[in-house]
């Protein structure tokens, strides 16, 4: 009797910590938020998947959002907006979808998901160079000298392809250390002063203010991101859908963007 | 494994002639269905991978001037990876086998952390200390104009802090398990300490340093995350497969199942063709 009590007393905690590991893993997972979805109640859940550089401005958004809907919770899932797409594509139930580029946006309209997206914000790069600016970087031209440590966004990213129209626009050819899997690893590169420059949006350096500057240059004019924004078809919860996208583009919304670096379209 | 541990090993669990091995060997049918469940968990998304696979396109995407960099360094630095293990992780090993000192069960906790580490915090850690403004990598970067991040050392030493307690454990463990009289023996013959250590002790846990290499190797060829983040990102000289599997799966999901399916090959050849040595405790 006391043997089994024992045994029991191992195995009830080791299943509790696998059932409550599982479920934590779950609804972490990007790929399925709908399993956190409507804990009962009627209550309604809004899933939007947002490129990583809205993270802040969003999560705005998204608390205003609850606050004039109540009974609806905004769940975000901020990421590269190419695989937020192709989590889209492969099934994963969202509702509305932010993207950083057109092109991933086009992926998810391509495969009919998608209808209508509209332009929203566009973001502009910057070079961002450490607080200190130790290899004293103050244009484009300066980042071609093999002695300044460039770090760019991997060409796969919006904001790489932002970086290498730039780049052609000026003529420059640049050979980067390193080429990052998003913006915010780029950023990070900078913030360590393990780079001397990177070439990251306006938004991210606002974000990082004080760690590192932004250091505008007249190329950046070449390589504007547009940001799409579309209530996705196939939605759990269209109505709502279409109501925070409403809000995104209303002057309320607007103004939180552009605190935020972002420009009107 | 040898055929004589084969054979008890089995003869006793399956077809066992007396009625003991019988009552072993009956099959406890609670155990079969999880045990089932557990491998189809593992195995089926391999199998997914070389379901989805872009067959007609495979080799023409192998070939490709990228891929085959990716590989190529990958398979350079893990190597890289496991022989640096290899020269600081067998001494340490012996050190946590054999030699007493105060603070060794914590020391042995240390040096597991990186197993259960977030690889890219393990990368952060790094960079912090090896970093152009890291604690040693300052200090690096002024006497001798160094800097490890973004460079294939960088990748390489990224791999082996991933990788070497791997090696450490297995070898620790091979240690602990080895005869000690052999070592006796030869000491009272009058070898000397280093002469014991390299022709009696090293002989004894070989098969222990080659299981621990294999898994080191394979651990390091799969690094990601403190790849990434403290070596970076670059085709040629950072960008090993993990990090071109990512990448690729970004734009063109098709190159990165083909990444992926090459990955998965060269572990299974490695772990499989060498399955029997590092089984093989002394």
């Amino acid at each position: 009797m006391f043997r089994r009590l024992s045994r029991w007393a191992v195995t009830v905690p080791l299943a509790l910590t696998l059932a409550v590991g599982l479920s934590g893993c779950g609804s972490g997972d990007s790929a399925a938020p709908a399993a956190a979805a409507s804990p009962g109640g009627g209550d309604t859940t809004l899933t939007v998947f947002a490129a990583a550089s809205l993270t802040g401005t969003f999560t705005e958004l998204g608390k205003a959002f609850e606050a004039t809907h109540p009974g609806t919770s905004v769940k975000f899932n901020f990421g590269s907006s190419a695989t937020l797409a192709q989590q889209i594509v492969q099934g994963a139930p969202a509702d509305v979808f932010a993207a950083a580029s057109p092109a991933t946006m086009k992926t998810v309209a391509d495969a009919s998901l998608a209808s209508g997206p509209v332009t929203f914000v566009r973001n502009k790069l910057q070079i961002a160079v450490p607080a200190d600016n130790p290899a004293k970087v103050d244009g484009l031209r300066d980042l071609a000298d093999p002695k300044v440590k460039v770090a760019l966004c991997a060409e796969q990213v919006p904001c790489g392809a932002a970086a290498v129209k730039a780049l052609d626009a000026a003529g420059l050819k640049v050979t980067p250390v390193t080429l990052e899997q998003d913006v915010k690893a780029t950023l990070t590169k900078v913030e360590l002063g393990e780079v001397d420059a990177a070439l990251v949006y306006k938004t991210d350096v606002l974000a990082a203010a004080g760690k590192v500057k932004g250091i505008d240059f007249p190329e950046a004019d070449k390589a504007i991101n547009d940001y799409p924004i579309a209530a996705l078809s196939g939605a759990p919860a269209p109505e709502p859908a279409k109501q925070f996208v409403d809000l995104v583009l209303s002057p309320q919304g607007r103004d939180v963007l552009t605190k935020a670096g972002f420009e009107a379209p | 494994m040898t055929p004589s541990s084969a054979s008890t090993g089995r003869g006793r669990a399956q077809r066992g002639p007396g009625s003991a091995g019988r009552v072993a060997g009956r099959i406890p049918w609670v155990l079969v269905l999880p045990a089932l469940l557990g491998m189809a968990f593992l195995v089926l998304p391999l199998a997914g991978l070389l379901i989805r696979a872009p067959w007609p396109t495979l080799l023409e995407r192998l070939s490709e001037p990228q891929v085959l960099e990716a590989l190529r360094l990958s398979l350079v630095t893990a190597t890289l990876a496991t022989l640096v293990c290899l020269l600081l992780g067998v001494p340490l090993a012996w050190l946590l086998a054999r030699a007493a000192f105060p603070g060794r069960r914590l020391v042995r906790a240390l040096i597991t952390v990186p197993l259960v580490l977030p690889p890219v915090v393990g990368g952060v850690a790094l960079l912090l200390v090896l970093g152009r403004r890291g604690l040693i990598g300052q200090w690096l970067d002024a006497t001798f104009g160094v800097t490890l991040p973004f460079t294939t050392a960088g990748v390489v030493i990224a791999e082996a802090f991933v990788a070497m307690p791997f090696l450490v454990i297995s070898v620790e463990g091979a240690l602990r398990a080895a005869d000690l009289r052999f070592e006796e023996a030869a000491a009272t013959l009058g070898a000397s300490r280093w002469i014991i250590f390299r022709r009696v002790t090293l002989p004894l846990v070989a098969p222990g340093i080659m299981a621990g290499a294999v898994l080191c190797w394979a651990r390091a060829l799969g690094e990601f995350g403190a790849t990434i983040t403290f070596a970076g990102n670059f085709p040629g000289q950072t960008q090993t497969m993990p990090l071109a599997v990512y990448l690729a799966l970004e734009t063109e999901p098709e190159a990165a199942i083909v990444l992926s399916l090459v990955l998965l090959a060269v572990s299974v050849i490695i772990l499989a063709s060498l399955r029997d040595r590092w089984t093989k405790s002394p």
